[in-house]
């Protein structure tokens, strides 16, 4: 039996994060009052004209200088003439025979393996409206809010070569938008969105298979989990010798499968033509070469400098390296105390878990690159122990004081004096005479046992070696 | 000198509409009293410029606010923009007065007003007759007294036309002189606002108010403008003008106008213009060019009207069913001819055939233009090869009426400016116009031209008996 590979071909469609709209002034907030971010030109009332926004083509040129693409000497826009409703003007400015950058490509790393994942093109146009049905009364409602807002096209090359390959490529590209400050990927909101071109061919074959459009897939896992889906579906057909359809396939969250839409979809001649309304402009190399000397370090680059500079592991790396604003924290708590390996297990684990339960990305928490240092270095100096820290986190998240702060007014100090320890472990001792017994007959983690209990009368505050040390010293001097 | 005031001259404007429009149908809309109103709020507050109070009609496919704007179609039924276009505003500020819409071809698809849903408008010289188009509301207004000055567009002559056919002066700015931001589109690559007025001098000073630079409209372009009135100068010494051989095809013009465009040649030509022989070779292409590529822009531009939010809407079970339904309903034969040839020529397989090569030789034209503007300042010709003509005698012979255009048709395919201008009468007494076109952005010569040769002539002081 032949084997079979999966070819994947990628469709990023990204919000750019500008405060207006891509051809006219109104605002991009999500979640507005349905049509309330509205105006003539959006709505496209009879009369209206678009204008670039300005700021929307800076930001395609950055993304598309960071995935490494040769942008167009003409900038120009067409039409793209197609009838529905969340369309007001039925037809979408686009880029169609120049797009406005071309020839990119993104390093991936897949299973320890990099590789170059070739861009087509990107392309700037602006987004639809928002349809909505209500099935029961027959009725449809438009918001058309969303319309003319920035979008960003990114087409990949059928480079990929599975499910988890192409969450990979994915990740990296949702990184450097991050990165670049040009998007705020949301895919909730629909500011990133995915469609996928996927086929199947026999292994070493050149030629591609007949592909199947996927779309609505709403988060990393309806990625994975579509595309590997439909992947074993194409390839069980092949092996079945049975033939595969050109098609539009959903992928339906619930049943965990895909199926072709409902809708005929009609052949569509979208009549593409240059926009008469909007005038070709160039723009200068030198143009260029300035926004491409001003891009930030990127996600790949630093990741690697993170391992050679800082010793830290590629997983951890990886993980600290995805948000810019993540990576930020972690030199900048380095430039405090230089203690690369402690503020990424705080980072990756304590500060995660909490943003992760706030819902509250690092840059917008209370919690700064000062606090963790603080931490860390009342740690080293013993001034508070590892379970204490934990609690000062925590407060350091609730009122945004300083560690220290926290420390003093909650009387956190570890008790580490041997004096006001050995009153507290005699006061154990006479308290818990049958543990005392059982150490005695050779029960050697009766200690454990009193040593918890001197951490619950200091509330965690004993010093844990001092502890350790005094107990085994008076039970011995009691044998 | 009388002192007239500026609701008087309002309501002279009125009084002449409430004498003649009824015989005309030149104006479509007008809301009496709101004019009035307005007139007396810019007499208290608009002080010191010369062109406040004055009445002027604008073409019914210029967006002015709360007013019905419909393109003189079904499709656009009580559709009232809820803003103004840059030229209204413009004229607003400016103390002009605007006394209704004015009647047109159904989106300016036409050179005689005939396709209105409104019905035809009349030609002010002879009932009969059709007053030229698309803006032939516009200029059978200004024609007849109605209104001063009109706003018209111009995508293929219908401006200038009308002017010709209705006895006053039109003038198509050169594309981008004006701000497009509230002209419902036709085809955006060709479309430019002009003013249609009773003589030279109107037509500077309207150009003043509604030229320059607007940041709502990409394509307009970002230069200073110039005064124009300082242009009016009876004076054509040193004067280039070429006359291009093409314009006179043998059996392509009606001996009458070419009678009247000879004369007037002897008229500029002793006032000290040089008339010189020019060619420009790619004429015979301007024509099937323009309905390749201003057909494909208006099927791309009147998707809208599709009764989702505005305008004309039929009872259907569906969205695609209710669509077909409206506009099905709501637009023209012309209309529906033209957004079918541009729909065709747009289509996969087809576009480059016809789309792309249009524009080419769409260049071709353009070159041929400024080659020519190096041997002279100014082109003369026929503004149309015939006065005007029936109601009702082309209608119903779409490539016949598109000839009315053939002369006008390359300025708006180079985007430079053209004005026509009265030179003459035919023996029933109907005018006829001549055109001048300059380099982009040169409307001071074709101002400084026109004006000499009015002032020469006086054509332009007579009037049509109504």
């Amino acid at each position: 039996m032949k084997n079979f590979e999966v070819v994947i071909g990628l469709e990023v469609h990204v919000h750019l994060l500008t405060q207006s709209k891509a051809f006219c002034g109104c605002s991009t907030k999500f979640g507005l009052p349905p049509n309330s971010a509205t105006c003539p030109v959006c709505l496209g009332l009879p009369g209206v004209l678009p204008v670039l926004n300005e700021k929307a083509f800076l930001y395609a040129v950055k993304t598309a200088l960071a995935l490494n693409c040769q942008i167009q000497d003409v900038i120009k826009f067409d039409r793209k003439n197609y009838y529905y409703p969340d369309l007001p003007k039925n037809f979408q400015i686009s880029q169609y025979e120049m797009p406005l950058a071309h020839n990119g490509y993104v390093d991936i790393e897949h299973s320890g393996r990099e590789k170059k994942i070739r861009i087509n093109r990107v392309h700037l146009e602006e987004d639809a409206g928002k349809l909505m049905h209500d099935e029961k009364r027959g009725l449809s409602y438009l918001d058309l809010n969303r319309t003319g807002i920035p979008l960003l096209e990114i087409v990949s090359e059928p480079d990929l070569r599975s499910a988890e390959e192409t969450s990979t490529y994915l990740q990296n590209i949702k990184s450097i938008l991050l990165y670049l400050k040009v998007s705020d990927c949301n895919m909730e909101e629909g500011s990133l969105r995915c469609d996928a071109n996927i086929s199947v061919r026999p292994k070493g074959e050149n030629a591609l298979g007949v592909k199947a459009e996927l779309k609505n897939m709403n988060s990393f896992k309806a990625v994975r989990d579509a595309l590997s889906y439909e992947g074993r579906r194409q390839i069980d057909l092949r092996k079945k010798g049975e033939k595969i359809a050109q098609e539009t396939r959903l992928w339906d969250e619930a049943k965990a499968m895909t199926a072709p839409m409902r809708t005929k979809e009609e052949t569509h001649d979208y009549r593409y033509f240059p926009e008469p309304d909007l005038a070709p402009f160039t723009i200068e190399r030198v143009e260029i070469e300035k926004i491409k000397s001003a891009l930030p370090e990127l996600p790949q680059v630093k990741k690697k400098r993170f391992i050679s500079k800082y010793k830290v592991s590629e997983y951890d790396a990886n993980a600290l390296t995805r948000d810019r604003a993540v990576s930020d924290f972690f030199e900048e708590t380095i430039r405090i105390v230089d203690k690369p390996k402690e503020i990424v297990n705080w980072l990756l684990g304590d500060v995660a878990a909490i943003l992760n339960e706030r819902k509250i990305p690092i840059e917008k928490a209370p919690f700064k690159p000062a606090h963790l240092a603080s931490i860390l270095r009342l740690i080293q100096s013993e001034e508070i122990t590892g379970k204490i820290a934990k609690e000062v986190l925590q407060g350091v998240f609730d009122t945004g004081s300083q560690p220290e702060a926290i420390v003093d007014k909650k009387g956190l100090k570890q008790i580490k004096d041997a004096g006001e320890l050995s009153g507290i472990i005699e006061g154990v001792l006479t308290e818990n005479k049958k543990s005392v017994e059982d150490y005695k007959k050779g029960k050697k983690n009766a200690i454990t046992f009193m040593v918890g209990q001197v951490m619950k009368k200091t509330k965690g505050k004993a010093n844990p070696q001092k502890v350790n040390e005094i107990l085994r010293k008076k039970l011995g001097s009691q044998i | 000198m009388k002192q007239i005031s500026i609701p008087d001259t309002t309501k002279a404007s009125l009084d002449r509409i409430a004498a003649v429009n009824k015989k005309l149908n030149a104006i479509i809309y007008l809301d009496r009293e709101k004019v009035l109103k307005e007139a007396e709020g810019t007499r208290r507050n608009v002080g010191g410029i010369a062109t406040r109070g004055i009445p002027i009609a604008i073409k019914d496919n210029i967006c002015v606010k709360d007013e019905p704007t419909t393109c003189a179609s079904r499709i656009l039924k009580g559709f009232k923009p809820p803003y103004d276009a840059t030229v209204i505003r413009k004229l607003k500020n400016a103390g002009f007065i605007t006394v209704g819409k004015a009647n047109m071809d159904e989106f300016a698809f036409g050179s005689s007003c005939e396709t209105s849903c409104y019905g035809p408008t009349r030609n002010p010289w002879n009932l009969e007759m059709i007053p030229g188009g698309s803006s032939g509301g516009s200029a059978a207004a200004v024609a007849a007294g109605e209104v001063s000055m009109a706003l018209g567009s111009d995508t293929g002559g219908s401006v200038r036309q009308p002017a010709a056919l209705c006895g006053i002066v039109g003038m198509k700015p050169t594309y981008g002189r004006v701000s497009r931001y509230g002209l419902i589109a036709f085809a955006s690559s060709l479309d430019q606002i002009g003013p249609l007025t009773a003589n030279v001098t109107d037509c500077a000073a309207l150009l003043n108010v509604i030229s320059g630079h607007d940041e709502m409209d990409s394509t307009s372009a970002d230069l200073p403008v110039p005064d124009f009135t300082k242009s009016l100068v009876k004076n054509a010494k040193k004067l280039k003008i070429g006359v291009p051989k093409e314009y006179f095809p043998e059996g392509g013009i009606d001996k009458e106008v070419e009678k009247a465009i000879s004369k007037s040649k002897d008229v500029l030509k002793s006032s000290g213009a040089e008339i010189v022989d020019i060619s420009l070779p790619n004429t015979e292409y301007a024509l099937s060019c323009y309905y390749i590529i201003a057909p494909a822009e208006a099927s791309s531009n009147l998707a809208r009207f599709d009764g989702d939010q505005y305008g004309l809407r039929e009872d259907a079970k569906g969205t695609i069913e209710m669509h077909t339904k409206t506009r099905t309903a709501g637009f023209g034969d012309e209309a529906k001819r033209r957004i079918l040839l541009g729909t065709y020529s747009l289509s996969s397989g087809y576009y480059k055939a016809y789309y792309l090569k249009a524009m080419k030789v769409r260049t071709l034209i353009k070159n041929d233009f400024l080659q020519a503007f190096k041997v002279c300042d100014v082109i003369l010709t026929a503004t149309s090869p015939t006065a005007a003509f029936k109601i009702g005698e082309k209608i119903n012979d779409p490539l016949s009426m598109y000839l009315s255009d053939i002369f006008t048709i390359p300025a708006n395919l180079a985007g430079i400016p053209g004005i026509s201008v009265p030179c003459g009468f035919t023996k029933s007494g109907l005018p006829v116009g001549m055109q001048f076109l300059a380099k982009p952005f040169d409307e001071e010569t074709l101002i400084r031209t026109a004006y000499t040769f009015e002032q020469n002539t006086d054509f332009h002081k007579k009037k049509p008996n109504l």
